[in-house]
């Protein structure tokens, strides 16, 4: 057998970016994709990172998460959201930036709604986090936006951040 | 183009590298009518150049409780009470630990409720072909359905030393259509 688990695309940030999106995956051949991430945000304290698929902007995304910020653990959740979540991600350097790890299963199917597994290590921005998140769409995801900050008030990823998309090919 | 960039200055390094010898050994997809379980089983000593096996799932089965029911996971057959597990969840109000002791099975948490709504899990089984030690596997997991949800890391413990072979996979109601299961080997 040959190996499975490949690289789509990667990037690093060479300036602030409001945005990174991996598109034409619809084209692709896999099964499941996993982003890797490791980023810090300008701006404000500690916020989300997000995600959008296919460009929707609707309020057809929600997730349920538990962090731990250092002292105690706690869960929530978020309904009805103009985006998925991924991680907590800190304002610090980017030197110091959190690692985030995402499955997005069965991307190509078209007919589940789509859930996202993830989790979040970012000890300088100061919690560890997972969530998963469901886009309520049957569609097969042809692209994946990232944004940062939060809903309201969107910050930009650091220049140096990276971000790496998978795939992984189910026979 | 695939798998195009759209912001931000592309890197000329190659990306980090992926696991070089992640490899798929099998698939499978419930059909119309559902299914009670899906079981891999090792063919031949096809599993023996693997270090580690890779379980992703979306799944989901028809149970009538409004909370959810529990995805089920056992090896070789095994319905003894011989395995464990400790588990980390959040449900979206709070965060909780418990832990399942001397049970038929390790417990996936509860698996999705909600229609067209799966819960996904990424499970790692650890040196499994190991015949000194008993068998420990982690996973991340869960769902959310707009308004319900579970997300949990979990840890099971298999007690029991023989290699593993065969992987069982099921809820406490009948695995509905569309419920996905992959497995992988992972070389060292």
């Amino acid at each position: 057998m040959s190996s499975t688990y490949e690289p789509i695309a990667t990037t690093t940030l060479g300036s602030d970016q409001t945005s990174v999106t991996f598109s034409s995956l619809n084209t692709t051949n896999y099964t499941d994709l996993v982003l890797v991430a490791k980023a810090s945000i300008t701006g404000g304290g500690a916020a989300s990172l997000l995600f959008r698929f296919n460009g929707d902007t609707a309020s057809n995304y929600s997730y349920t998460r538990m962090y731990g910020d250092g002292s105690s653990a706690a869960s929530d959740r978020a309904t009805n959201q103009t985006a998925g979540g991924i991680g907590i991600i800190g304002n610090q350097a980017v030197s110091s930036a959190g690692t985030f790890i995402a499955s997005i299963q069965n991307y190509l199917n078209s007919t589940t709604n789509k859930t996202v597994i993830s989790r979040g290590s970012d000890t300088a921005g100061g919690y560890v986090s997972t969530y998963v998140s469901l886009w309520r769409q049957t569609s097969t995801i042809s692209s994946l936006e990232l944004k940062f900050g939060s809903i309201g008030g969107f910050e930009s990823a650091r220049s140096g951040s990276t971000f790496t998309l998978y795939g992984i090919k189910a026979e | 183009m695939i798998g195009n960039i759209v912001a931000g200055t592309f890197s000329s390094g190659a990306p980090p590298a992926p696991p070089n010898s992640y490899e798929s050994i099998a698939t499978s997809t419930v059909g119309s009518g559902g299914a009670a379980s899906i079981t891999f089983t090792e063919s031949g000593s096809a599993w023996s150049s693997y270090k580690h096996l890779q379980l992703r799932l979306l799944i989901k089965d028809n149970t009538s409780d409004s909370n959810g029911t529990y995805g089920l996971l056992r090896f070789n057959s095994d319905s003894g009470t011989t395995y464990d597990m400790h588990q980390l969840f959040g449900n979206g109000s709070s965060a909780s630990a418990s832990a399942f002791n001397n049970v038929n099975q390790i417990y996936l948490q509860r698996l999705a409720i909600g229609t067209n709504v799966f819960s996904g899990f990424v499970i790692d089984i650890l040196d499994f072909a190991s015949t000194t030690k008993n068998k420990t596997v982690r996973m991340l997991g869960g769902f959310d359905n707009n308004g319900a949800g579970r997300i949990v890391l979990g840890s099971g413990l298999w007690r029991n030393t023989n290699a593993i072979t065969s992987i069982y996979i099921a809820g406490e109601g009948t695995l509905q259509q569309y419920t996905h299961a992959a497995l992988y080997g992972i070389k060292d």
